[in-house]
């Protein structure tokens, strides 16, 4: 039995384009214990949006294990790997990446529909949520009446609506102004504070001041 | 929220798109109804007009002789002993299973007359029935007999005893007016008097009897031989033969529009189904990255699938409605300019059934593929395009 939330053991990666291989990950081995808030930083190219998609269950790794609460997820089915995501894991998109034709509650509501809840409780936990984030009196809106920020709300709400344990945000405030920034940041960590385990991939220093930890990445392997 | 909202949410954020793929299956579905609707028509058309040409089942009384004759020309030397039918055994004929597809039965009786000293065919026939079944008869002066004590001359007939119409003729002694000369057929009535059924019967003195019966019947859904048989087979004592040159030139005429309506459908429908497809895997790569989001936020390969399949089943319905509803509208317009006295038949509540499911079923199984495409698409490759 482990102690640690996430355990990356061996962790490699290669892209085959063409007759070129490219080593996105060459040999990671680190964990992260549950409830921490953690900052991936690196240069562009440096392999942290792949490491996070492999994390998130979404990348099958070339070589080496990714434990998640022990289960070896990429020992998984494709569909079992859907099931955890929907279940383990929350998303937050750079840009936002909501449904454009649906409105905010619907969007919200979205990682619900594969679950089998009922609508009336489905709309209980989305009010919830939109609520936390702040976006009560524009819940019937289009992604595109909000503003950024508002958006990018949104996208937090709709990671978090399942409850996941872990929440995945690949550059949450890459689009956004400082201040708007901030406030997202700070609602990540409060959601943190709450006891979800928050990944970060961003490459803005100043976004390291919310994290217990920073795991920089550079050419592919951990600098921790 | 339930993944039918979303399938729906796609269709009224892609307006333009579903409609070009509804286009697609509105054309092919209005094609086939339209031309199912005209061969409906057609075979109507066909079926009446060439009922019109004459009997194409005639029964005679058994007989072991074989005739001596070949195109009018008796070469004679054979003896044989006339038999004669029942009359009143005739309304048997109405209860034969098919008995709905018999157009016309013209019953008659044949025998010598002596007119000033000369013997002349007569022919007692219903003329009701008659003048329905020989549509080629034409009169060249008077009237078609009403009457029991009117007669109609053949053409030669009149010329060589010097009748007209107006006269009176005595056959056998009994005396008749003649309402009418009939104008030269080419065929046997050329030669004979011909006087209503039960005249001629008194005359020949063979009441209740019949020589032959010529019989206008039509099968849209059987053979005509079956007709045959199951006329033969209430009359034991006749000999029940099928025309079937005409039969046949009816099946075939009939069968060539059915096998042109078939042709030109799966063509159309073909093209329907490739309008689809194209479309559907356009809306499958536009949405690669709305895939990648379904995937990463835990939707199975088969959610992402069911949302495909549904939009394309209700695109199916809506296309299947409309195309029938187009068909139906142009059918009724076109067939009474492309068929002479053409009339559309009414809407056909069974075509529209099948209409709509073909229209699901093309929707469907040609957004198989693209539904494939999108449930197996790799959640990370999809989610490079963010």
């Amino acid at each position: 039995m482990t102690d640690h939330l996430i355990e990356i053991h061996g962790l490699k990666k290669t892209y085959q384009s063409g007759n070129t291989r490219v080593d996105a990950i060459r040999n990671m081995d680190f964990f992260i214990d549950d409830a921490e808030f953690i900052t991936l930083m690196g240069r562009s190219g440096s392999g942290k949006s792949t490491l996070l998609s492999i994390l998130g269950a979404l990348n099958h790794p070339t070589m080496g294990k990714v434990l998640v609460d022990s289960l070896d997820i990429y020992a998984l089915t494709a569909e079992q790997r859907a099931d955890f995501r929907s279940e383990y894991i929350g998303f937050i998109f750079q840009s936002f990446q909501l449904i454009p034709y649906l409105t905010v509650l619907e969007n919200v509501k979205l990682p619900m529909a594969v679950t089998g809840k009922k609508n009336n409780i489905q709309d209980r936990m989305a009010q919830d949520v939109i609520d936390r984030v702040g976006l009560t009196a524009k819940i019937h809106r289009l992604p595109d009446q909000l503003s950024g920020g508002e958006q990018e709300r949104v996208a937090i709400a709709r990671a978090i609506v399942n409850k996941p344990p872990l929440i995945l945000a690949d550059e949450p405030t890459g689009n956004l102004d400082s201040k708007t920034a901030g406030d997202i940041m700070a609602l990540l960590k409060s959601l943190n504070k709450d006891g979800h385990t928050v990944i970060v991939v961003t490459h803005n220093p100043d976004m390291e001041a919310y994290a217990d930890r920073t795991i920089r990445v550079q050419d592919g392997e951990c600098l921790i | 929220m339930k993944l039918h909202n979303i399938s729906f949410g796609n269709i009224r954020r892609r307006k333009g798109r579903m409609l070009f793929l509804v286009l697609g299956l509105v054309i092919g579905i209005s094609t086939v109804v339209t031309l199912l609707s005209m061969t409906d028509s057609m075979t109507r058309d066909i079926e009446e007009k060439l009922n019109q040409f004459g009997a194409n089942i005639v029964m005679v009384p058994k007989s072991e002789n074989l005739a001596l004759n070949y195109g009018g020309i008796d070469v004679g030397g054979v003896n044989y002993s006339v038999r004669e039918l029942d009359q009143a055994k005739l309304a048997d004929i109405k209860t034969i299973k098919n008995n709905k597809n018999l157009s016309i039965v013209a019953p008659k009786i044949l025998g010598p007359v002596i007119v000033n000293e000369k013997k002349v065919l007569l022919m007692g026939v219903l003329f009701e029935e008659e003048i329905a079944l020989k549509t080629w008869w034409h009169k060249s002066e008077g009237a078609f007999p009403q009457k029991e004590n009117e007669v109609m001359l053949g053409s030669e007939v009149a010329d060589q005893l010097g009748f007209k119409s107006g006269d009176s003729i005595l056959l056998s002694g009994e005396s008749f007016k003649v309402a009418a000369i009939l104008n030269p057929t080419g065929a046997s009535e050329d030669t004979a008097i011909i006087a209503d059924l039960g005249a001629a019967q008194k005359l020949l003195g063979k009441e209740g009897k019949i020589s032959m019966v010529e019989i206008s019947a039509f099968c849209q859904g059987c053979p005509i031989s079956e007709l045959t048989l199951q006329i033969a087979e209430k009359f034991p004592e006749a000999k029940v033969t099928a025309m079937k040159q005409a039969v046949l030139s009816k099946m075939q005429s009939i069968e060539m529009f059915k096998s042109f309506s078939l042709g030109v459908s799966i063509i159309v429908i073909l093209i329907g189904s490739l309008l689809v497809f194209v479309t559907m895997m356009g809306s499958v790569n536009e949405r690669t990255r709305e895939i990648g989001i379904f995937r990463a936020i835990g939707f199975r390969q088969s959610h992402v699938m069911q949302i495909i399949l549904l939009e394309a089943m209700l695109l199916g319905i809506i296309g299947g409605i409309m195309g029938f509803a187009v068909g139906n509208l142009i059918a009724w317009g076109l067939i009474p300019i492309v068929i002479k006295d053409g009339t559309f038949a009414g809407i056909n509540s069974t075509l529209g059934g099948v209409s709509i499911l073909m229209a699901v079923a093309l929707s469907l199984l040609a957004s198989l593929y693209p539904a494939f495409k999108a449930g197996n698409m790799d959640p990370s490759e999809a989610l490079r395009a963010l």
